[in-house]
């Protein structure tokens, strides 16, 4: 066991933190479109510096940075808390899928796109009727020639308004086995058939749309993975989305539990004094520091497994779920130190609280996480 | 970075399964439940020929001169062999003779324990304390001799000396043979560490150097390894859920299909790694980053002593009414799970440290 950083892990995070220093351009600007500019700018910057693709091979554009570093660059963005970028979905997920399953003339096309930003991706997965069960989406692609014509509705399409092209799974093969009728697409979202309608959560804002699809047209090309390959190429996508956010997401949990001490500490408590005399709620403070150690220490411990022997250990697994029941708590244990303060939506804290309730849904349920932990990590029979 | 084990590790955790498992198959561990002291001279006597009595005891005293993350090690194999045995409390007693040991207390106890001539233990809890394990009322008398009522001491009766806590951070090393030391088993929940009161009654005491930081961090390894037993109890409780929820039928399909069952388990495995993570690091911690040591003790410790006592009573749910009869072994893990949870600090006293160092 060493958990010190080697010299050239120390020296590619002083890099960082040095070119940060510089550069970090600060809060993004109100306004969906401004903020979104601001957001594509700032992806360009990174991009010209090479910071973009970090994880991606050097020959993609990408840096080829090891596993630790990814989680050092993924750590020191949280901290030095700068803006999203604006292709999130493509630079995780999106660049990754199509340098591991498609074609050379699918990754010369499409890679650059995403790394400066020009071209945004979203995701076409979920559907309203296949949300765990994603296998038994209905979206339909019927060939017609060297196209093929697809029709049907997707929902939780992050920045689908955006996005010049979908990561979209449809049926094309309704005789196969549900898992087996599949094809992955990518979907030029510059049609008509195609029509994006923002979808209002509980926070009354509007991170995702649903994707309204009536006979929109995709080249054969566009297929990555090959006819009937697609639930193994979307497994590709939700693997990385899980491990790549998961070092952000527990850093990100650090810095909110520190704002909450403070918060508590200028909060008063019961009987007048300050909130962080109380007992209970000292009891909770100090378990949510120990869970969100927890949840980077299996970070890491997940990344020496893969390190060591090129699989997640069983802690790999465990991330998601654990983030969002920590998270989930943070946000409860501040609504409690706000007292009456609770009852309003003033501050960022009762956000926190609304938007954390995703948590344990968005990117596979805990339901869902529980039976991957259960059968394959455990061993246990399959339920169905 | 890197989270893994050294080779050298890796080999002392190969050898502590393959023993472990080889010396106390559960027929073991529930014969020595049954037995007053609780392991024999011959059972002592492979410990010490693994070295283990001094694994933190230096090498020109004849120890292993080896580190927390090497006890961790093998105290997640007793945890999980569930090894009755006086390693646990002879190393306490060593690890605070090391920090706080005068230069004659040293040179007279701590070869001898490394080679496994004599034992030792430690004697924190008055009769009236409260959940705070460094809270003592223990004084001594003019003349230097000590009269008080410790209870809950792991070992006392097969020990050769008491490091006995008292006020002020004090302690004092007391020889059980000494007049005025009398020891009585205690009915102790786990019966695979057994437990004493001991009464003194003016007993002679010399009493250990003031090295208040030494000392924490030796309480803080102790508490440590108490954690790292957790994990290995927990992930042997576990280990049996899971076994019983694949074979066990009821409605015609293995209760492990019936997410009600297996949700619970992977519960049980989300708090079991996550208290070896913590105990890998407070090991780590203590051994390289001082400052950090004591806060990542008492992380493990708390969470580590919560958890591995859910798991085992979730794992005595997953087994039904077997699981609440003596003949079925888990309630021995059950036990030592609850009884570490509540050795040298239950979870809310460490979680109220963890709250002073993190600034809370």
């Amino acid at each position: 066991v060493d958990l010190t950083l080697s010299p050239a892990e120390e020296a590619f995070r002083d890099e960082l933190r040095s070119w940060l220093q510089d550069n970090n351009p600060g809060r993004e600007p109100a306004g969906d479109e401004a903020a979104f500019e601001f957001r594509r700018a700032w992806q360009r910057q990174l991009n010209e510096a090479g910071w973009a693709g970090v994880s991606w091979p050097k020959e993609y554009g990408g840096r080829g940075a090891t596993l630790v570093e990814q989680a050092i660059f993924n750590e020191e963005m949280v901290r030095a808390r700068t803006p999203s970028v604006a292709n999130v979905l493509g630079l995780a997920m999106g660049g990754p899928t199509v340098i591991a399953h498609g074609t050379e003339e699918q990754r010369r096309r499409y890679l650059p796109g995403i790394l400066s930003a020009e071209e945004i991706w979203c995701q076409g997965f979920s559907e309203p009727g296949a949300g765990s069960d994603l296998a038994s989406l209905k979206t339909r692609a019927v060939r017609d020639g060297e196209e093929w014509v697809v029709t049907g509705q997707k929902v939780w399409t992050t920045f689908a308004h955006h996005a010049k092209w979908c990561m979209l799974v449809a049926r094309t093969d309704p005789d196969a086995p549900k898992h087996k009728g599949l094809t992955y697409f990518l979907m030029d979202m510059d049609q008509d058939a195609v029509q994006v309608r923002p979808l209002r959560q509980i926070t009354g804002e509007s991170e995702f749309n649903e994707l309204f699809i009536e006979g929109a047209r995709i080249p054969h090309e566009n297929i990555v993975g090959g006819e009937g390959e697609g639930w193994a190429v979307a497994i590709t996508t939700l693997m990385h989305e899980r491990a790549t956010l998961a070092f952000g997401l527990q850093v990100s949990v650090q810095i909110a539990l520190r704002e909450l001490i403070e918060t508590a500490h200028e909060t008063r408590g019961f009987n007048g004094g300050v909130a962080t005399e109380d007992p209970v709620t000292r009891q909770r403070l100090a378990q949510l520091i120990i869970e969100s150690e927890v949840l980077r220490l299996n970070a890491y411990r997940g990344l020496s497994a893969i390190m060591r022997s090129g699989v997640p250990g069983p802690e790999g697994s465990l991330g998601k779920w654990h983030w969002s029941e920590v998270n989930q708590s943070l946000a409860e244990l501040a609504m409690e130190i706000a007292g009456p303060r609770a009852m309003l939506s003033e501050d960022s804290w009762s956000y926190r609280f609304l938007r954390s309730r995703a948590n344990s849904i968005e990117g596979g349920t805990t339901e869902i996480l529980k039976n991957i932990v259960a059968e394959r990590v455990l061993g246990l029979p399959r339920m169905r | 970075m890197n989270f893994g084990f050294t080779d050298d590790q890796q080999a002392i955790k190969r050898t502590a399964r393959e023993f472990l498992e080889a010396r106390y198959p559960i027929a073991t561990v529930r014969a020595l439940a049954e037995d007053e002291r609780g392991f024999t001279d011959e059972q002592w006597g492979e410990l010490v020929e693994l070295g283990w009595p001094g694994v933190i005891v230096p090498e020109e005293r004849d120890g292993l001169g080896l580190g927390a993350v090497e006890l961790v090690v093998i105290a997640e194999e007793m945890g999980y062999a569930l090894a009755p045995s006086p390693w646990f409390s002879t190393t306490s007693a060593a690890l605070l003779l090391v920090a706080a040991g005068t230069q004659a207390q040293r040179e007279r106890w701590l070869a001898p324990l490394a080679r496994g001539e004599v034992r030792g233990t430690v004697a924190v809890w008055d009769e009236s304390s409260g959940p705070a394990p460094d809270h003592s009322e223990v004084e001594t008398a003019p003349d230097g001799t000590l009269s008080c009522v410790k209870i809950a001491v792991p070992d006392a009766a097969s020990a050769d000396f008491l490091v006995v806590s008292g006020a002020d951070g004090r302690h004092w090393i007391v020889e059980r043979t000494a007049d005025g030391v009398s020891i009585e088993p205690e009915e102790a929940i786990d019966p695979t560490r057994k437990l004493f009161r001991v009464t003194l009654s003016s007993a002679a005491a010399e009493p250990l150097e003031m090295a208040p930081e030494a000392v924490a961090k030796a309480y803080a390894t102790i508490v440590t390894l108490l954690a790292a037993e957790n994990v290995g109890v927990g992930q042997r409780a576990m280990e049996m859920a899971v076994t019983y929820a694949k074979d066990r039928t009821q409605f015609d399909r293995p209760i492990g299909a019936y997410q009600a069952v297996s949700h619970r388990c992977a519960q049980m495995l989300l708090e079991v790694e996550g208290s070896r993570s913590l105990c890998y690091w407070a090991g780590w911690a203590l051994a390289h980053e001082p400052d950090t040591g004591p806060r990542a003790a008492s992380m493990a410790k708390a969470y580590a002593g919560d958890a591995g006592f859910r798991v085992a009573a979730s794992a005595l749910q997953v087994h039904g009414g077997i699981g609440f009869t003596y003949e079925h072994d888990l309630h021995f893990f059950l036990k030592r799970a609850h009884a570490n949870a509540h050795a040298f600090g239950d979870s809310r006293w460490h979680r109220d440290r963890v709250a002073d160092l993190a600034g809370v």
